[in-house]
């Protein structure tokens, strides 16, 4: 039994499929950076990078829906900007009265606020789109090439092999619990703080057995040769093809971002 | 005559004082095929990872007769292929060719040699076609056969493996046999499985409590039901329950 939770990688031969990794990579990075730099109520530039996010989806072959619904994720993260709404001077809109404390909302501060929610849930789009158009292992290998900080990478890399094994561990566990946990009528199933502490002891039972597979794991690179440098083969060339198409993604994002300015 | 492997009075003790290896000795010739049996705890896998010097007690380690040491490391692991029990340990990669080509590419090998190497390696178990697979998606015995081809890659004269057929149905249970009948280095192989000792190694050593309790013809050592009783194992050959 398999745990699929990253495997959001979908198969596919679209343009934006085979673009190199290291552009893709990039280019997100850059359209991240541009969606975040552009002030706030810069409308008619968010509604460019809407299109630009549409148009890459639509050249993948991605249901549009899917990856706007997936995007909203980041919402719930944005909510920590709910205090720019109050904090920002100019015309009051309402006030809200929380016994002592008066908050009142601003008109500049609803523009930041919302400017707020629409740029990160236009740059989680970009994430989305590049790991839905990249397998992992491609992705890893083109932050080696692009010389992110070695250790980082190796982070990443080693997470993303194991985190599936550890997720696969932590249903056996709590397969290996339900199976034990018969009802057998009211009352059953022990108190609230009994509970914590059985969910306690399977966490640390959890991080016990990834602490032990992270010493088989660092033998079996000791026994293969590692010395404390990790070492990987060169990556491929670019091709033409993506410079091309780099570069045209990149004009884009520019006249959106002068659009915003 | 110079030995493939060769433990002289080997002795090892974990952190807290909990002796694995009490004084082992064993030789064994190049090209031999070894078995390594006894119950859980009796300190095989212990005895395994001193072959490269993960591991280091008192005693002599020798490989091809050189004697293991903090300056030969890199040598001596290329020399001894060490395959662990769980693949999952042993296929850290995010791609089974990025795995089977990291033992080359830090043995320091050009990229050109590397991949040929791969290629071969992942030929020499069947697996020619999963060269750009994440291990996650392999089969249990898929994973086994790429971790083989891990240190196979390394072109190792020796080759220790951790109970290989753990946790394999019988398809690929037989699979893997025939691919172990097949190689040609010196094998140490650690298991349970007794019939695979019997099919498969002339020679078997039994290790209990940190020592070799018996050495010797394997026919001959699976037929002496009292020693196998006395050690926690038991005959391949059907017997009735008592």
């Amino acid at each position: 039994m398999h745990i699929h939770l990253l495997d959001q990688y979908h198969t596919g031969r679209s343009p934006v499929h085979r673009l190199d990794a290291r552009v893709k990579l990039l280019l997100t990075l850059a359209f991240i950076l541009v969606a975040s730099l552009t002030p706030a109520g810069a409308w008619p530039a968010y509604l460019g990078l809407a299109l630009l996010a549409l148009g890459v989806t639509l050249a993948a072959g991605l249901p549009p829906l899917l990856v706007q619904r997936r995007a909203l994720v980041a919402l719930p993260f944005a909510l920590a900007a709910l205090t720019v709404l109050f904090t920002t001077e100019g015309r009051p809109l309402f006030t809200l009265s929380l016994g002592a404390w008066h908050l009142t909302a601003s008109e500049p501060g609803l523009i930041r606020f919302l400017s707020i929610l629409l740029k990160s849930w236009l740059a989680i789009q970009a994430a989305i789109l590049l790991a839905a158009t990249t397998p992992f292992p491609t992705l890893v290998v083109a932050m080696r090439a692009l010389h992110f900080p070695r250790l980082l990478v190796a982070i990443i890399a080693f997470m993303g092999r194991y985190l599936f094994v550890l997720a696969d561990e932590a249903l056996r566990l709590h397969r290996a619990r339900e199976a034990r946990s018969a009802v057998i009528g009211p009352g059953s199933g022990g108190s609230i703080a009994w509970r914590a502490r059985v969910t306690g002891g399977m966490v640390g039972n959890l991080f016990l057995r990834s602490v032990e597979r992270s010493e088989r794991i660092y033998n079996a690179m000791l026994a293969r040769g590692y010395r404390g440098e990790l070492r990987t083969l060169s990556p491929p060339r670019l091709r033409p093809a993506d410079g091309v198409l780099g570069l045209l993604f990149v004009t884009l994002l520019a006249l959106i971002a002068l659009l915003g300015w | 005559m110079e030995y493939a492997i060769e433990l002289e009075n080997v002795r090892f003790a974990y952190h807290d004082g909990r002796p694995a290896l009490r004084g082992v000795s064993l030789r064994i010739a190049p090209g031999e095929k070894v078995a390594l049996v006894g119950p859980n705890g009796a300190g095989k896998s212990t005895l395994l990872l001193h072959l490269n010097g993960i591991l280091a007690g008192q005693g002599r380690v020798r490989i091809l007769g050189q004697e293991v040491n903090g300056a030969n490391l890199g040598w001596i692991r290329a020399q001894v292929g060490l395959v662990f029990q769980d693949p999952d340990d042993q296929l850290f990669s995010p791609t089974v060719f990025e795995d089977v080509a990291f033992g080359p590419l830090h043995m320091g090998l050009p990229e050109a040699e590397v991949r040929e190497r791969v290629a071969w390696a992942l030929a020499q178990v069947g697996m020619d076609a999963f060269a750009d697979r994440i291990s996650h998606h392999l089969s249990q015995g898929e994973k086994k056969r790429v971790a083989i081809a891990t240190v196979l890659a390394m072109k190792p004269e020796v080759l220790a493996l951790d109970e290989p057929t753990a946790g394999l149905d019988p398809r690929a249970r037989r699979g893997l046999l025939r691919l172990l009948a097949r190689l040609p280095q010196t094998m140490l192989v650690a298991t349970h499985d007794m019939r695979l000792v019997a099919e498969l190694f002339p020679r078997t050593v039994v290790l209990d409590a940190g020592q070799v309790v018996a050495d010797g013809p394997t026919g001959h050592l699976l037929t002496d039901e009292a020693l196998l009783e006395a050690h926690g194992l038991e005959s391949p050959y059907l017997s009735p329950l008592p």
